[in-house]
């Protein structure tokens, strides 16, 4: 039992209740999809923003200081203020893939109120002169497919949506549901990352202007067009605004997609979901993010500007915790063998040295070191950052180097062939969530 | 008779008409000049492709770096084309067979052996292409590019059956030796590129073509110039038949003097 | 104003002929890939124009950047 922990975790003798329903509004009581009358009691109606003006909504958006919540936390406002400014007719791409195993919560938004994110999409094509509108969905979950093209008939038939919306059903794989990757297929190509500039903000779907947003995001513009950005802003903590949504998952009571205020602490968040008070250790922001010891960021906002002090970011709001009793150097291990294969293999630094690093990784892992993995690593960190197309295989390196640090002890003693903090016993405990088919069998069209 | 010609009358009218016709329809040094410049040129070609090959299965030694392959699959691409202007120049300028100039551009526009000379005029179009836009390589979309010289595919084998076809010399063993030569040589350097070719089925079908491509070869030089009469059949002109001087090795059993007074007397 | 030597890393297939024609400006890293040294000296500008000609992908791209001189 690591007491450092259990203190931090139990600091406060009242922890702060720091979930809101907003989004998750009326979701304990339903058990399906929202209908759009029972959507559009909760909510009210749709806007209408003929009234305000297209500059309406893009102001609002600006004012409540919305930032994306796909895991880059780029500040919306911005992003459609720009899109809205180019000459041409733009477009409009919902972000529905969620390739992030340990991320849960678009599923369960979509699932449970897709109109929500279907109005903001609506709304956000409105602002941004969009005269097209797609959503992009993993052709993995038929179950939500089919829910979410429900929603989508159901307005069709109510005729509310001037724009006409799309819903695609895409490859599963880790890249795909990049940005450029989205646009790459939407243009006929394959679900791959593709070199930038040009942005897609500058020319994308089509050669326009695409906007591409997050259906969590989404959703909170359409209900930031309902209530106001001063509405928005009343929750949050300290600079962050809002609430969003969080999916925890490891060694928790609870574990699950929970709505908490912007600006949260990680301990607080941890403690919602019942967090296993021995656990030590802690994934942030995904397969993508970093590890920390729980003590080192319990009491950090689990926010991009919050993390940025330990290196971690809150990413697409994933936390993890590791199993006490479970070796973090394997945990790591099995995500970069992951990520590896997760390649689009398109860039010879991430297909070649993404393997090569999960190898070395692996050796650690096992304890069976062959010459100096850890020296080789901090060598090919160097040599496969910044040298990709996408931000893939730099992911896949903070991510190891962040294990690196956060169990270096472990890792030490594992590449003097020694046990670790761990006994040498495997431990039952709870797998990380299930991984996505490898990228050969999914295919990239 | 021809027999009847006898040395105290060296001016006889059948020796007459044996000098003139041997001295004004007889093959001209330029025909000898477009016979071996196709030689050297299907020779540069050859290696040509064998490096270009090379290049994309990645073949590199510490002699010949990547870019000596290069350089040296460009300057002997280069050479070739040379090597060909000279072929078709001299080919079109010789009266012997009567080649326009149109026919080096234009395929089937020629009296002589049409189909043949039609393969030579197809790859010698490809050669433009490969040359002119590997000439403005870095101007043009790289798919595009790489879309115009995977035609090299194409040419070479053109080329070759070109050769076959419509060489007058393609009886000669060490011709033969060399065509096959040539062969094996192109075989050789594609089968190595496609073992690490991918997807497998793509492998398998590269295996295939070459494979068949050769036999089918082998085939056709058998049934088709190897076998005597080929160049009636290869639809030589009447006029330019049997020119071929008795001092050639190729075993040609008609007797070219003869017809040859026949047809004018 | 100075010249800019980038690389599309989809292009690139690794032939690795640009380090072969610029090793001042290019190191290839263990999978034989161009580790490329932006900032191009106008005294090898001509060996990074040769570079870019060379590589059989056309991944390189020499640009001018706005750059002001940097000091190393």
């Amino acid at each position: 039992m690591n007491l450092d922990t259990t203190t931090a975790l139990r600091r406060r003798v009242e922890p702060r209740d720091i979930q809101l329903s907003r989004l998750t509004a009326g979701w304990q009581d339903m058990d399906r999809a929202a209908t759009l009358r029972q959507h559009a009691s909760i909510y009210g109606p749709v806007p209408d923003l003929s009234r305000r003006g297209r500059h309406g909504l893009l102001d609002e958006v600006a004012a409540a200081h919305l930032t994306g919540r796909g895991g880059a936390s780029f500040p919306t406002g911005v992003k459609m203020r720009t899109v809205a400014a180019k000459r041409g007719p733009a477009v409009v791409v919902a972000n529905g893939m969620e390739s992030e195993p340990a991320s849960e919560k678009d599923q369960a938004l979509l699932a449970r109120a897709p109109h929500l994110v279907l109005d903001g999409i609506a709304l956000a094509a409105d602002a941004v002169g969009a005269r097209e509108a797609h959503l992009c969905l993993p052709r993995t979950r038929g179950w939500l497919i089919d829910i979410v093209m429900a929603a989508a008939e159901e307005r069709r038939r109510a005729d509310i949506d001037p724009v006409p919306l799309s819903i695609h059903e895409l490859p599963h794989n880790y890249v795909s549901s990049e940005e450029t990757s989205l646009v790459h297929w939407l243009n006929g190509g394959e679900a791959k990352p593709t070199n930038t500039p040009p942005r897609p903000f500058e020319r994308g779907v089509g050669k326009r202007p695409t906007l591409i947003d997050n259906v969590e995001t989404l959703a909170h513009v359409a209900l930031i067009a309902r209530y106001g950005a001063g509405w928005f802003r009343e929750a949050g903590r300290g600079n962050a605004a809002g609430t969003m949504l969080t999916t925890v998952s490891g060694a928790v009571e609870q574990p699950g997609v929970y709505e908490i205020e912007a600006g949260s602490g990680v301990g607080d968040v941890l403690w919602t979901a019942g967090a296993d008070t021995a656990a030590e250790a802690v994934l942030l922001g995904g397969y993508f993010g970093t590890w920390h010891e729980i003590r080192d960021v319990a009491d950090l906002p689990f926010t991009a500007s919050g993390l940025r002090r330990v290196g971690g970011a809150p990413g697409a709001g994933v936390l993890y915790v590791l199993p006490p009793g479970a070796c973090g150097l394997v945990e790591a291990a099995r995500v970069l063998r992951y990520l590896a294969g997760q390649s689009a293999q398109q860039c010879g630094p991430c297909m070649f040295g993404l393997p090569a690093i999960a190898d070395d990784l692996g050796q650690l892992a096992s304890a069976r070191p062959e010459g100096d993995p850890l020296g080789r690593m901090q060598r090919r960190f160097a040599q496969i950052e910044g040298r990709g197309a996408c931000r893939h295989p730099d992911g896949a390196v903070r991510m190891a180097a962040s294990a690196l640090r956060a169990f270096g002890a472990d890792a030490h003693a594992h590449a003097r062939r020694r046990a670790c903090s761990v006994s040498q016993q495997p431990r039952q405990h709870t797998p990380m969530m299930p991984m996505s088919r490898p990228v050969a069998e999914e295919g990239w069209r | 008779m021809i027999g009847a010609a006898s040395a105290e009358h060296p001016l006889n009218a059948a020796t007459a008409s044996h000098a003139l016709a041997v001295g004004t329809s007889g093959p001209s040094p330029l025909w000898y000049t477009t016979r071996a410049t196709g030689v050297v040129a299907l020779v540069l070609l050859t290696v040509t492709v064998a490096l270009g090959v090379a290049g994309t299965a990645r073949m590199e030694t510490r002699a010949v770096p990547g870019i000596v392959r290069a350089g040296l699959h460009r300057n002997l691409s280069l050479l070739a084309v040379a090597f060909v202007a000279v072929h078709i120049i001299t080919a079109v300028l010789d009266p012997f067979a009567g080649i326009g100039f149109v026919s080096a551009v234009i395929p089937f526009s020629s009296a002589y052996r049409p189909l043949w000379l039609s393969l030579g005029t197809i790859a010698f179009d490809l050669l433009l292409a490969l040359i002119i836009t590997s000439l403005i390589r870095t101007r043009l979309p790289y798919m595009a590019w790489r879309a115009v010289h995977r035609l090299a595919y194409a040419c070479w084998p053109i080329a070759l059956w070109h050769g076959l076809g419509t060489g007058t010399d393609s009886r000669l063993p060490w011709l033969l030796a060399l065509d096959a030569a040539c062969v094996a040589v192109v075989a050789a350097a594609v089968g190595w590129r496609l073992q690490i070719s991918r997807p497998a089925d793509l492998r398998q079908f590269g295996f295939v073509a070459t494979a068949g491509f050769v036999v089918a070869t082998v085939v056709f030089a058998a049934l088709g110039p190897l076998q005597s009469g080929w160049s009636r059949r290869a639809g030589t002109p009447v006029h330019a038949a049997g020119a071929i001087p008795p001092k050639t090795a190729s075993v040609n059993r008609e007797a070219p003097t003869t017809r040859h007074i026949e047809d004018y007397a | 104003m100075s010249l800019k030597l980038e690389i599309n890393p989809i292009a690139c297939t690794g032939h690795g002929l640009c380090a072969d024609l610029a090793p001042e400006l290019v190191e290839l890293d263990e999978w034989g890939y161009p580790i490329i040294h932006e900032r191009v000296p106008n005294d090898l500008a001509v060996h990074a124009r040769r570079a870019v000609n060379a590589c059989p992908t056309l991944a390189l791209r020499l640009s001018r950047s706005q750059r002001h001189k940097e000091q190393n």
